[in-house]
């Protein structure tokens, strides 16, 4: 079986969760041997390891390059094309533009590719993201022209134009993965126009795989889709490679982590309030918030009007290494996202051992026992979890010693699996 | 002639509400009334009154030839005082017919036998006493919470004065050995120890309204020849099981009631077979040998034994933290505290916590307040802290704190 995914990211350019999750389940279905995948991204950063290409395609004034990669455990290569463009996922209006400035600073290219010369701040989504979707969806034409393939599988809105132009080109089934519907993004003011890309993409598809349930649930009320034709497929995470080293924590205090985007959707302010709460009864404890996103700077207001500055640290965006560095000085993660489509991050926690408080408003609470759930808004029962898990000994240990076998169980070949059903029913309804 | 001796269990502790960490040092209440209310009197009206009617009836029916036991515990017997009395007078009713025991059993229906001798003997003594209050009975034989028993258990047990104790005929126990015979405990044989029948017992408690079951639909007969299949030699059936196993978890649509009638109709007509109270049956039967448990066991899950509520590092936590305090409280005298101290110890806070049941997912049976055994564990501790920070501030621990208290009072004194 061969399948042509559209993503809009993948290692080592990674901004959300969905690069990790296409990666993941790439990489998954890599396991088998009847199933070979061709991926295409928009390429937006132009420092991608060249020297594995092997041919560049032209379209229209579009490159794209394509190149082989390999999974460094399973002995199988995958196809990779990148498409060059500004595609960047999950950003607002305000942070594409911010990324887009800064790249027209550090690479004049992109400057010379592009059209208008510069880009304005228009109070919508920028009419150019709009544009890059839509170019890239005629790249994905070409691609489809020049491939075989039985199954077109597109992550997400910015890849269903893309999807959609391959289905019509080619004829073959397409299933669509929703990652985040804007009604995660957006805290509910969804964008006109990202959701009438996002319907078409869940009409024109013949099978589409959600997250979770609650991703499954607004799929199905909010954009008025078949539940028939809707199925769930969990994520999972990676196994870590690194032995853990040993680590300098620099504080004696005990360390309670929250680590993500600083946005609406990921509920940051209620982190701060409980942090509050916590605080005003507990010694030994400090808070760290770590990531950026556009409401840092009103949390930064908020931790200093409560006075507990001295106490709430924001270290901004950590990369790579870094990441698990934070989670292993921590002793505690939350993830009080507002609506999380499903949520890894927890799980990276957990696999370096650190106790996890989620909401319940995320799809990972749906497969997590081992954790505790607490609803977003209700900051007196998150404040109290900490507390608890601070203070209480045998509940750190308990987590540690359960959590780490219920997430080491959580594998991406199981998904992976999962997904292959998928595509082998879709198959044959399309065929009947 | 064969006897057989009925027990029934009625347990309902104090739920804790929720109760934040922000609450410790500012609020000291800690039960959620609404929701204790709101059971007993739902369970008083549905369950315990038309049960005890139906075995007014069938005791007045067999004139004396029908016995039954009960062993409740004294969280439950305050429930029933505060939420629904007609309960405890409806009991009362019963025991005027001289066919009910009241057994003897633990306050809170608590562990303290598997850990702190002096808290057990003081709850044990303050059931008894309300017991006694209520009902006008001594009792002479000794129920466990959930039936646990060891060989340390039993050698108190006796050293308190009782008579026998009930217990669980777990087959590792016994072994090749029937649970139809009355034992004694292996450090001191004075205690005789009656084994639960827990094939015939679960029978009725889990299986009676299932359709699955290769034995359904159990009728008084066949049970009755179950008896009868038995051994000759056997002597005692000791059938236990908790109250609202009749009505709740077999509902009467179930037909157990029809069931309950025919059986002990059958039983009082044939001569082979007869009911007793559990002081009747020690008093009736010798005893065969002794029995040895080195390792507590319980009536409850597979194992039987105590890992639904000491199974894991939340509940041994929880569980030493508990009894860290009882020292404090051995010297208490005010009501409240020790109702406290009482409804806290009830093991069902314990079995909240259990992760047994993430494995097979059966959780329904319990009427479980939390969503999970962290809640559960978090919410209980919670409470716990603020209870040991009073405890603490009315009663010095330390020497030195103490000997503060005298300076001072002596400068008090002298100003």
């Amino acid at each position: 079986m061969k399948v042509l995914m559209f993503g809009w990211e993948f290692p080592p350019h990674i901004s959300g969760g969905l690069g990790t999750a296409s990666y993941g389940l790439t990489k998954g279905l890599a396991n088998f041997d009847d199933v070979d995948v061709t991926f295409v991204v928009p390429k937006a950063y132009g420092d991608e390891d060249v020297t594995k290409v092997d041919k560049i395609i032209g379209a229209g004034d579009i490159s794209v390059a394509k190149r082989n990669v390999t999974f460094e455990d399973i002995q199988k290569k995958i196809d990779f094309y990148e498409v060059e463009s500004n595609l960047i996922p999950y950003v607002g209006e305000e942070e594409f533009y911010k990324i887009t400035q800064k790249k027209v600073k550090a690479q004049t290219k992109l400057v010379e590719t592009n059209e208008d010369g510069c880009l304005s701040f228009t109070g919508k989504y920028g009419v150019d993201l709009i544009q890059e979707i839509y170019r890239y969806s005629l790249v994905a034409r070409v691609i489809a022209q020049d491939n075989d393939f039985d199954i077109i599988h597109a992550h997400d809105w910015l890849a269903y134009p893309a999807g959609i132009e391959a289905k019509r080109i080619s004829g073959k089934p397409l299933v669509i993965h929703v990652h985040a519907t804007d009604f995660d993004r957006s805290g509910g003011s969804v964008n006109p126009k990202v959701y009438a890309i996002e319907r078409e993409g869940m009409e024109v598809a013949d099978r589409i795989i959600t997250v979770s349930n609650l991703t499954r649930n607004i799929v199905i009320e909010k954009y008025g889709i078949d539940p028939n034709k809707v199925e769930t497929v969990y994520n999972a995470v990676e196994p870590i490679k690194k032995k853990a080293l040993s680590i300098n924590k620099g504080v004696d205090e005990k360390i309670v982590t929250f680590l993500g985007r600083i946005t609406m959707q990921k509920g940051p302010e209620y982190f701060i309030e409980a942090a509050h709460k916590v605080l005003e009864k507990t010694e030994n404890v400090r808070f760290v918030m770590a990531g950026n996103g556009d409401l840092m700077n009103k949390m930064i207001m908020r931790a200093a009007a409560l006075g507990i500055s001295d106490r709430f640290h924001f270290t901004g965006f950590l990369k790579g290494d870094e990441v698990f560095d934070m989670l292993r000085i921590s002793d505690v993660y939350v993830m009080p996202s507002v609506s999380e489509p499903f949520g890894i991050s927890p799980l990276e926690a957990m696999q370096a051992d650190v106790p996890v408080i989620i909401s319940k408003q995320s799809g990972v609470a749906e497969v997590l026992q081992h954790a505790i759930k607490v609803d977003f808004w209700d900051v007196n029962a998150l404040a109290d979890a900490i507390h608890g898990i601070l203070t209480y000994p045998s509940l750190s240990k308990m987590f540690k010693k359960h959590g780490r076998v219920e997430v080491d169980g959580l594998e991406w070949k199981h998904s992976a699996a999962h997904v292959k059903k998928v595509y082998e029913h879709t198959i044959e309804l399309v065929k009947a | 002639m064969k006897n057989i001796s009925i027990y029934f269990q009625i347990h309902h502790p104090f739920y804790l509400r929720k109760y934040r960490f922000l609450d410790i040092g500012n609020d000291h209440y800690y039960f959620d009334d609404y929701h204790n209310e709101s059971e007993i009197q739902n369970i008083a009206s549905s369950v315990y009154l038309p049960n005890n009617d139906k075995l007014l009836s069938l005791i007045e029916k067999h004139k004396g030839a029908f016995k039954v036991a009960f062993s409740i515990s004294g969280t439950t017997l305050e429930l029933f005082q505060r939420y629904a009395p007609v309960v405890i007078e409806s009991f009362q009713e019963l025991t005027k017919t001289g066919c009910v025991e009241f057994l003897s059993g633990t306050y809170g229906h608590s562990l303290a036998s598997v850990v702190d001798k002096i808290e057990f003997e003081r709850q044990v003594k303050q059931h008894d006493a309300l017991i006694e209050e209520l009902f006008g009975q001594k009792p002479t034989v000794f129920c466990n919470t959930d039936l646990v028993y060891s060989d340390d258990i039993g050698e108190q047990v006796a050293a308190m004065g009782f008579d026998g104790m009930v217990t669980e005929g777990a087959k590792h126990i016994l072994g090749w050995k029937s649970p139809n015979f009355v034992y004694c405990n292996s450090i001191n044989p004075r205690l005789k120890v009656l084994m639960r029948n827990y094939k015939l017992s679960d029978d009725l408690r889990f299986k009676f309204s299932n359709k699955d079951w290769s034995e359904y639909p159990l009728t008084a007969e066949k049970y009755i020849s179950w008896i009868e299949d038995g051994s000759p030699q056997e002597e005692i059936y000791n059938l236990c099981f908790d109250y609202d196993s009749l009505g709740k978890h077999n509902p009467a649509e179930s037909g157990i009631y029809d069931f309950i009638i025919q059986f002990v109709d059958l039983v009082v007509q044939t001569d082979a077979f007869g009911f007793v109270v559990p002081s009747e049956a020690l008093q009736q039967h010798q005893t065969v040998s002794a029995v040895h448990v080195p390792y507590p066991i319980s009536w409850t899950d597979e194992e039987r034994d105590l890992s639904s509520w000491l199974g894991n590092d939340l509940q041994n936590e929880a569980f030493n933290k508990l009894y860290a305090i009882s020292p404090l409280i051995q010297t208490c005298q005010d009501v409240e505290v020790l109702h406290t101290w009482n409804a806290l110890q009830s093991s069902d806070h314990l079995s909240y916590m259990s992760t047994k049941w993430f494995s097979d997912g059966q959780v329904e049976w319990m009427d479980n307040p939390y969503e999970s055994p962290y809640d559960a564990f978090i919410n209980f501790m919670n409470v716990l802290n603020d209870f040991t920070i009073r405890l603490e501030k009315h009663t010095p621990t330390k020497q030195l704190e103490d000997g503060i208290g005298r300076l001072k009072k002596i400068i008090e004194d002298k100003c």
